[in-house]
């Protein structure tokens, strides 16, 4: 699956595009990013402040969500436009 | 009818009104908002960086229009919202609606720009002149603006 940063999480993470397979054990957004945490500290300290967003196929949704492999996946802080 | 663009270009405000105002002769009204970059930090702006999610920003500003088609009894209604980088007074977003009536374009413009600011992904980076950046934080003013329009 595809997942996405963007703004100051894509900055932290030092990337703003993963492509993964999504392991077995992982259902929800939520146990996504509890593996992405233990890619190292720089993932444990961005995606540990918890006060980010979730899409699912760009549609806004809440990190009890269900994942597909074939979904992408976008993390972002709370948005800031107009 | 909805129209959106998510442009790095300026756009010209008399020429949006133009557009809305020759387009049905049953308009009353039109009601235009239009946000600019200010600078009102205490370390001046050089720049705004203005970041966005292609593909989901148009869905996004498109869904909240259809929901102010739903809501008000409006005609036309546009939406531009630039990219990219940006100077203090330059426009960041445009929103423009027409209609019969002033009640109903008021409130779909208001409303379209409380949802914009808080569900349409799009994110503000500042640069100061002494090259220092910093992300812009969402408020929790902007949070209860759009709470106010949340249905029963």
């Amino acid at each position: 699956m595809k997942i996405l940063f963007f703004g100051s999480l894509r900055e932290q993470l030092g990337t703003g595009e993963l492509e993964l397979t999504l392991p077995d054990h992982v259902q929800t957004v939520s146990d996504l990013v509890s593996t992405l945490k233990q890619r190292g500290e720089q993932w444990q300290q961005g995606l540990g402040q918890g006060q980010f967003l979730c899409a699912i196929n760009q549609v806004m949704t809440v990190d009890t969500a269900s994942l597909s492999d074939n979904d992408e996946l976008a993390l972002f802080p709370p948005v800031t436009g107009g | 009818m909805i129209s959106i663009s998510v442009q790095r270009e300026d756009f010209d405000v008399g020429e949006e009104y133009q557009r809305l105002k020759a387009d049905c002769r049953t308009v009353g009204g039109i009601a235009l908002f239009t946000g600019l970059v200010r600078d009102i930090t205490g370390n001046p702006l050089t720049s705004l960086q203005l970041e966005h999610y292609p593909g989901m920003t148009e869905k996004s500003l498109q869904a909240t229009a259809e929901e102010a088609l739903q809501r008000w009894p409006v005609a036309d209604i546009r939406i531009v919202h630039r990219i990219g980088e940006l100077k203090p007074g330059d426009q960041i977003v445009l929103v423009a609606v027409s209609g019969e009536h002033r009640a109903a374009v008021f409130s779909a413009c208001e409303f379209i720009m409380d949802i914009l600011k808080t569900s349409a992904p799009f994110w503000k980076k500042e640069v100061y002149r002494d090259g220092e950046g910093h992300w812009v934080e969402a408020k929790t003013s902007d949070q209860q603006r759009a709470r106010r329009w949340q249905q029963d």
